[in-house]
C-alpha cells in the first residue's frame, strides 16, 4: 500500500517537472461526440486532429512549440456542448477544432466567443453557425443551404414526376437541411407529397413507414443522421417498399453500412466532393491507412482545420485567437483539401457538393 | 382499411415488446411494492448478451437460424436473469426494511451503474446485428396498390410475447411458486410467518423478470438490429408507463398497457403526425389516469391493517 502511494508520488512529481520542462507546448482542443449514438462521427473528428497534431509536432510545432490534444465530448447535446466549451475555455486553449452536430457547435460557438477561443468547425453545415457575426466562427465544410440546393435540383430533375417526401429528425441540422432542400425543390416548381419529423434516437419508424407506403412514395430525402436513416431504410426494405432514399452529409460514416448491410445498395447522398480522391490527400490518406483508419468522412476536414490554423498561426508568430481569426480571413491556405480560403463570415469561399451513391458493399461513390 | 390493418400489425409487434419489459415492472410492484427502475437497463443488458452470443455462435460456425435462435434464448434468458438475481440481492434486499424511498434511489442508482457499465465495457457506438429472420408473407391483397404484409419477425414477436404471457399466467395462477407470490404480494411478514420463504420468491421474481425483459431485448435486437448502452432508458419510460397504464401490480394490465402503448403511438403516428406520437401515448396515460387512478386493471389499494 504505502510502496503504491510513493510511486504515485513519484508519478506525480515527474508529470509536474514535465509539466513545467516543456511550458513551450500549446494546448488545443477538438470537441465533438466522443459518446452516444453518433461517436462515430466524434471519432472522425479526433482521429484526423491527432495524426494532424502528430505530423505538426514531428515537423517541429508551429513556431517552436509543440502541440497537445484536449479531447471534448458533447454527445451532440447542446447542454453537454455548452459545458465542453466552458472547459475548454476555461484552459484557455487558442482554438478548438469541431464540433460536428450543428446543435452543438452553435451554443458552444457563443462560449468561445467570450472565453477568446476560435472555433473552427469540420463539420457543422448549418447556416446559422456562421451567420451570427460572431468574430470567432470558421467552418472548413460546406453549407446546408448550398447542400440542400444540389440536393433539392437533383430531386427535381430526376424525379419530377414520382411521389417525393421530406422527412427530419427535428435537429437543427435536419431541419434545416429537410427546409432547404424544399425550399430549392419547390423553386423548381416540383411540390413534395409528404413532409414529417420524426425523433431523434427513435428506433421505430413502421407507423411512418406504412404511412408513406399507403401514399406510393417513390423518393424519401431525409434530413438527419446515418443511425434513424438506416433504420429507416431497413423498416421499408422489410415491408417491400422500393423507395429510394436520399440524405445529407450525415451519412457518410461505414456505420450507416453496417446498419443496413447490403441495403444500402443505390442510396444518394450529398457530400464535399470526396477529399480522399483529391491530389493533395494522396499522401496523409496513406498515413492514416497505415495506422488502420479509413479516412472516411469528415477525418480529412479535421486534418485540414488544424492545417489552416496552424499554417495562421505560424504566419502572424502568435496564438492570439483575434490576430489568427483576421489572418485566416485574408490568406489562402495550403490543406489536404487544397487550397482554401475564407470569406468575411468564416465559410469556405468554394464548396463543391456532389451526389455520392451508396454501393452493396458498404462503399461510397461519387455519381457520374 | 388495408391501411388500417397494417397499421394493426405494427403497432402490436411494437405493443408486445413494451409489453414484455412491463411484466417485470409490474411483478416487482406487486410483490415489494417498489419501482425497479433499472428493470429498462436489464432488458439492454439482455440484448448485449444476446448479440454477443449470436456474434459468438456465428464464429463458431452454428448459422442454421433456429438452433442459433433457441441457443441464444438459452443463454441470454440464463445470463440476464443472473444480472436481476444480483441487482435484488445487491442493492434492494439489504434496504427491504427500511424507508419506502430507500429502494428507489438505490434503483435509480442501480440504472445509472448498468448503463454505465454498459459503456465503458461495450463502448458507445451503436451495434448492429445483420438481419437474420426475413421473409413477409402477404395477408391481404384487395388489388389496389396498398397490400397488407406481416414479416416474419413480426409473428415471432407477437407468438413470443402471447406464449410467455399464457404461460407466465399459468405460473402465478396454478404453481406453488405463484402461490408464494401471491401470498408475498398479500402481506409480505405474514407469509414470512406462515412459511413462506420470502427472500427466495423475490429472488425468484427479480429471476423471471430478468428473464422476460432478456427475451424481449432479444425481440428488440432481431426486429430493429440496432442496440446502444441507452436503448434501456427510453424502452423502460414507455414499458413503465404500460405498466401505470394497465394497473401497476397486474399482470394482464401491464400487457394490455403495453399493447395500447405501442397502438396508440401507430395509430397517432398512421393518422395524425409521427412528430407528437410521444405527447398522445403520454397524454392519454394522464387522461387515463385522472378517471382511473389504479390504471385499467388496477385494483384499488386496500388499506393493510
Amino acid at each position: 500500500m504505502k510502496s503504491a502511494r510513493l510511486v504515485g508520488l513519484f508519478a506525480a512529481a515527474t508529470l509536474l517537472a514535465a509539466g513545467t520542462s516543456a511550458n513551450a507546448q500549446i494546448t488545443v482542443g477538438v470537441a465533438g461526440p466522443m459518446s452516444g449514438q453518433y461517436a462515430s462521427f466524434g471519432e472522425q473528428l479526433k482521429n484526423g486532429a491527432t495524426l494532424a497534431l502528430e505530423d505538426l509536432n514531428a515537423a517541429g510545432g508551429v513556431n517552436g512549440q509543440q502541440l497537445k490534444l484536449s479531447v471534448g465530448d458533447d454527445a451532440c447535446d447542446p447542454k453537454q456542448a455548452r459545458a465542453t466549451a466552458d472547459r475548454l475555455a476555461g484552459q484557455r486553449v487558442p482554438v478548438v477544432f469541431g464540433h460536428f452536430c450543428s446543435s452543438s457547435s452553435i451554443p458552444a460557438s457563443e462560449a468561445y466567443a467570450e472565453g477568446n477561443v476560435l472555433q473552427i468547425s469540420p463539420a457543422s453545415t448549418n447556416p446559422t453557425f456562421t451567420e451570427r457575426k460572431l468574430w470567432n466562427t470558421f467552418r472548413v465544410c460546406g453549407r446546408d443551404d448550398q447542400q440542400g440546393s444540389l440536393a433539392g435540383k437533383y430531386l427535381a430533375a430526376n424525379f419530377k414526376d414520382k411521389k417525393i417526401a421530406i422527412l427530419d429528425d427535428k435537429s437543427t441540422y435536419g431541419a434545416g437541411l429537410a427546409n432547404e432542400t424544399k425550399k430549392a425543390l419547390n423553386a423548381a416548381g416540383v411540390t413534395e407529397a409528404m413532409k414529417e419529423s420524426y425523433t431523434q434516437g427513435d428506433k421505430d419508424f413502421t407507423a411512418l413507414v406504412s404511412r408513406m407506403k399507403a401514399a406510393g412514395i417513390d423518393v424519401v430525402f431525409i434530413g438527419g443522421y446515418h443511425t434513424e436513416s438506416g433504420l429507416i431504410l431497413r423498416q421499408m426494405r422489410d415491408q417491400g417498399m422500393k423507395t429510394l432514399l436520399m440524405a445529407g452529409d450525415a451519412l457518410a460514416d461505414k456505420q450507416f453500412a453496417q446498419i443496413t448491410g447490403a441495403l444500402s445498395e443505390g442510396v444518394l447522398m450529398t457530400f464535399g466532393s470526396d477529399p480522399r480522391n483529391r491530389p493533395a490527400a494522396a499522401e496523409i490518406v496513406k498515413k492514416f491507412k497505415a495506422k488502420g483508419i479509413d479516412p472516411e468522412g469528415y477525418t480529412l476536414y479535421t486534418y485540414a482545420a488544424v492545417q489552416v490554423w496552424a499554417q495562421a498561426v505560424t504566419q502572424i508568430k502568435s496564438t492570439d485567437p483575434k490576430k489568427v481569426a483576421a489572418a485566416m480571413k485574408a490568406g489562402k491556405w495550403q490543406t489536404v483539401l487544397g487550397e482554401i480560403s475564407f470569406d468575411a463570415k468564416g465559410d469556405i469561399t468554394v464548396t463543391d457538393y456532389v451526389m455520392y451513391q451508396w454501393k452493396a458493399d458498404g462503399t461510397y461513390a461519387e455519381l457520374k | 382499411m388495408e391501411y388500417f390493418l397494417q397499421q394493426l400489425i405494427n403497432g402490436l409487434a411494437l405493443g408486445s415488446i413494451y409489453g414484455l419489459v412491463a411484466i417485470g415492472y409490474t411483478m416487482v410492484y406487486g410483490i415489494i411494492g417498489m419501482i425497479n427502475f433499472a428493470h429498462g437497463d436489464i432488458f439492454m443488458v439482455g440484448a448485449f448478451i444476446a448479440l454477443i452470443a449470436f456474434l459468438i455462435l456465428i464464429a463458431i460456425g452454428i448459422t442454421a437460424v433456429p438452433l442459433a435462435l433457441f441457443l441464444v434464448l438459452l443463454i441470454a434468458m440464463l445470463l440476464t436473469s443472473l444480472y436481476g438475481w444480483a441487482v435484488e440481492r445487491i442493492a434492494y434486499r439489504p434496504l427491504r426494511g427500511s424507508f419506502r424511498l430507500a429502494p428507489l434511489i438505490s434503483a435509480i442508482g442501480m440504472s445509472i451503474v448498468l448503463q454505465n457499465y454498459v459503456q465503458l465495457a461495450q463502448g458507445a457506438r451503436v451495434k448492429t446485428l445483420p438481419p437474420l429472420i426475413t421473409g413477409v408473407h402477404t395477408l391481404l391483397d384487395l388489388g389496389n396498390r396498398f397490400v397488407v404484409q406481416i414479416s416474419n419477425i413480426q409473428i415471432l414477436i407477437i407468438v413470443t410475447t402471447f406464449a410467455l404471457m399464457t404461460g407466465f399466467s399459468w405460473l402465478v395462477s396454478s404453481t406453488s411458486l405463484g402461490r408464494d407470490m401471491r401470498a408475498c404480494e398479500q402481506d409480505l411478514k405474514m407469509a414470512a410467518l406462515l412459511g413462506v420463504d420470502t427472500n427466495r420468491t423475490i429472488s425468484l421474481t427479480f429471476l423471471i423478470g430478468a428473464a422476460l425483459a432478456s427475451v424481449a431485448g432479444i425481440m428488440y435486437l432481431l426486429y430493429y438490429g440496432v442496440i446502444d448502452f441507452h436503448i434501456g432508458f427510453v424502452a423502460g419510460v414507455k414499458a413503465f408507463t404500460a405498466a401505470v397504464l394497465g394497473g401497476i401490480g397486474s399482470l394482464p394490465g401491464a400487457m394490455l398497457g403495453g399493447l395500447l402503448i405501442g397502438l396508440i403511438e401507430t395509430y397517432w403516428s398512421a393518422y395524425f403526425s409521427v412528430q407528437y406520437k410521444d405527447v398522445a401515448a403520454f397524454s392519454i396515460l394522464i387522461i387515463v389516469l385522472i378517471f382511473m387512478p389504479t390504471g385499467i386493471l388496477g385494483r384499488p389499494e386496500v388499506e393493510k391493517v
